[in-house]
């Protein structure tokens, strides 16, 4: 029981967590060859390997160093459009962070954050595991069905959140259209303050379902059929099957699918910004809308607190993924 | 050897990936001249391009020209300045010169020489600070309320006698009584729904210096009664100005309030569209706020080239070439005498004449780049009223507020 259920474990977090990566073998066998004996062939096989490693270097500080140091600059500067463009933006020390954390939006961009990204992810991945469960029987169209609530993560974002934004329209959304042919007064569903957030909640719960679903899934496919079979024999029911064998056996997959749904969510910005932008009167406001319209939102652009706002975002997505480190290790003692 | 031919490769081909960073505005002797425009609706067939090329080949020069995303432009300006890159004709929306203006990004008029006294004052105001002139209007559009003949004529109002706001209530009430939709507008929370605003803002006698007046919150209060009496829809806290149109283009609504661009789809909507300048609150035609581009020559390091760049500034604001261009654009020339000719075209040009003679710029009274400051709480209040979260009086209070602490 437990050999498998080790495997099983193995398999499943390798092809979420490994998979873009690709640590694994191809390290190993690099110290293979720099430790062959030979003073001139070790030199040659050093340089050539810093060879090797520098494209990946130079993209590595350009595309990612380079900005996130850009980005905490700017946040620790206090730029204006002219100091922007000529240089010679004096340093401000955290006061971008100081003016940030005291503006009158702050507190409300920060709680529908949490919100938008707690009740979002229970969500998603509620359906997502439960709709899994379910395409683990093969019945006829199974796959076909399966495939078709892909859909939403296939689509372009600006077209999923422009139809959303359609079909949730006070006036003419065939969702109000809907619930006045079921007798239920219209609700303006974008541009009141009560349900602004609400239903940018919604229609992202709907965007992160198959991200779930193909995770979760491809975990379950991971799980022996033996054990299920083992189980019958002994006589378990549906709900003791899920609780006792599927729920513990996914439980690392569903910790990366938890941990990537929620750097997902956090930063969500587009879907928020076309539906609603952040309205009305800041109602749907996250960190990551207020950041972009901080920065680009205005005819006159704040960088300086536009940059403090991203970075406070990355540094709360940064702690999610220490925490999951964390458990991976304490599980990984465990086991 | 092997080894060597590979690690070479590879350091090349992280040399390239690090080179392609600098190459820089046009080559002044090439005779290469960069322009930016924000209408990227022109392809390189349309007359527009057609007019670009022309221009350059006239003052013996090649023109290389990008039209980019209208609120794309101010960011790709002011990133292409910090890189020492800028274009040498910018064509871009107006409330965004004084920003670039401030910024150090663009020439003034003195240093190209270029002419601006036949320009209309109220639209080069938009473009002026402390004195100087930082380019040349190409072109200037307004708002207006398109009516539609049909479900006015059915309510029994004559569109001749609204010239006050309690004239245009009275028709929304009489249109709702009918069973069909009041008006529609645009009061999303950006800049779009400032723009909106401001000509009941302003038709109020409110100034932007003050938002909290008593006029202004008249102006807020005529907004959200529309809004809480069902004249106008609840959707307007979320439409741009497109969306706007395309409810008034459903048939349904009396008014919407929109541009001289929508002229052209006004003949498409299959129902007979009329046009009323928007009334102020004592009667009469309020000043809405000026639409419209620039033609700028940005700072360049060789300053050589802004003799050509100034020519061929003038070629596009030229009333030859501006008749054809505002003609293109749906626009409204800066210069009374093309205006006339404008309207020796096309008599349905009137009212919009009318109106952008009334209009005022956003940045004009030297609020210049303070303008945003204070349109970003105004648009937080009016989206605050509409959608009920607080009343006229406190949400403007709070913009006021607002404003004055960012403008200070």
């Amino acid at each position: 029981m437990t050999t498998v259920r080790r495997e099983s474990r193995e398999t499943a977090a390798d092809a979420v967590s490994r998979g873009p990566s690709g640590r694994g073998p191809g390290r190993g066998g690099n110290r293979h060859r720099a430790e062959k004996p030979g003073a001139s062939r070790r030199h040659r096989g050093q340089w050539s390997a810093w060879a090797f490693l520098a494209p990946v270097t130079v993209y590595l500080i350009a595309f990612y160093a380079w900005p996130l140091y850009r980005n905490i600059e700017l946040s620790l500067r206090e730029y204006t459009v002219r100091s922007f463009v000529q240089g010679g933006a004096p340093f401000a020390g955290l006061d971008n962070y100081r003016e940030v954390i005291g503006h009158d939006t702050f507190w409300p961009a920060f709680g529908h954050t949490l919100l938008f990204t707690g009740v979002s992810i229970v969500f998603q991945f509620t359906i997502g595991m439960a709709l899994a469960v379910f395409f683990v029987h093969h019945f006829p169209l199974s796959a076909t069905l399966r495939a078709l609530f892909l859909v939403p993560w296939l689509l372009p974002l600006i077209v999923s959140a422009s139809t959303w934004s359609w079909m949730l329209n006070s006036e003419s959304g065939i969702v109000n259209a809907a619930l006045g042919l079921a007798g239920v007064d219209p609700v303006n569903w974008l541009t009141s303050p009560d349900y602004a957030l609400w239903s940018v909640i919604i229609a992202n719960i709907w965007i992160g379902i198959p991200f779930n679903l193909v995770v979760l899934y491809s975990g379950l496919q991971a799980i022996p059929a033996q054990i299920y079979e083992a189980a019958a024999l002994d006589g378990v029911n549906g709900w003791q099957r899920f609780w006792r064998i599927t729920f513990p056996l996914l439980r690392p997959v569903s910790a990366i699918t938890l941990l990537l749904g929620l750097v997902y969510t956090l930063k969500v910005f587009d879907l928020i910004w076309i539906m609603t932008k952040g309205g009305p009167a800041d109602a749907s406001i996250t960190l990551a809308t207020w950041s972009y319209k901080l920065g680009f939102g205005n005819l006159l652009p704040e960088f300086g607190p536009g940059a403090a706002v991203g970075n406070l975002l990355i540094v709360i997505a940064l702690i999610f993924g220490l925490i999951y480190i964390r458990i991976q290790r304490r599980q990984a003692a465990g086991s | 050897m092997k080894a060597y031919t590979a690690a070479l490769l590879a350091i090349t081909m992280a040399a390239g990936l690090t080179a392609c960073g600098d190459n820089g505005g046009g080559d002044a002797a090439s005779g290469s001249y960069t322009i930016w425009d924000p209408y990227p609706q022109f392809d390189d067939s349309s007359a527009w391009v057609t007019l670009l090329k022309k221009c350059g080949t006239d003052n013996g020069v090649t023109v290389e020209r990008t039209g980019y995303d209208t609120t794309d432009l101010t960011n790709k300006a002011l990133l292409a300045a910090q890189q020492g890159n800028s274009p040498d004709v910018l064509i871009v929306d107006n409330p965004v010169v004084s920003t670039l203006a401030e910024a150090g990004v663009l020439t003034d008029t003195g240093v190209t020489s270029l002419d601006t006294a036949s320009i209309a004052p109220n639209i080069l105001a938009a473009g002026q600070i402390e004195g100087k002139t930082f380019g040349v209007p190409i072109g200037a559009n307004t708002l207006a309320l398109y009516y539609n003949k049909a479900v006015l004529a059915d309510a029994g109002v004559d569109p001749a006698t609204i010239t006050d706001w309690a004239g245009l209530t009275a028709a929304l009430e009489k249109v709702k009584a009918k069973g069909r939709k009041g008006i529609t507008f645009s009061a999303i929370g950006t800049e779009e729904g400032s723009f909106q605003f401001l000509p009941w803002y302003w038709g109020s006698g409110a100034q932007l210096t003050q938002l909290d007046s008593p006029q202004a919150v008249a102006s807020l209060q005529l907004w959200a009664d529309w809004v809480t009496k069902g004249l106008a829809p609840n959707s307007v806290l979320n439409n741009t100005q497109t969306t706007s149109w395309q409810e008034f283009a459903t048939g349904d609504f009396a008014f919407g309030e929109n541009g001289t661009w929508q002229l052209e789809n006004a003949k498409k909507t299959g129902f007979e569209v009329g046009i009323i300048p928007i009334p102020s609150q004592a009667g009469g035609v309020a000043p809405a706020p000026t639409g419209g581009e620039f033609v700028s020559v940005p700072v360049q390091s060789d300053s050589a080239r802004y003799d050509v760049s100034g020519k061929l500034v003038s070629c596009l604001t030229s009333n030859d070439n501006l008749l054809a261009t505002d003609t293109t654009l749906s626009y409204i020339a800066p210069v009374a005498a093309v205006q006339q000719q404008q309207v020796a075209q096309n008599a349905a040009l009137t009212v919009w004449v009318d109106a952008v003679n009334a209009a005022k710029g956003r940045t004009s009274d030297n609020l210049g780049t303070k303008y945003p400051k204070i349109s970003e709480p105004l648009w937080t209040a009016f989206q605050a009223s509409l959608s009920g979260s607080k009343p006229p009086q406190e949400a403007l209070a709070a913009a006021q507020q607002t404003a004055a602490s960012a403008t200070k």
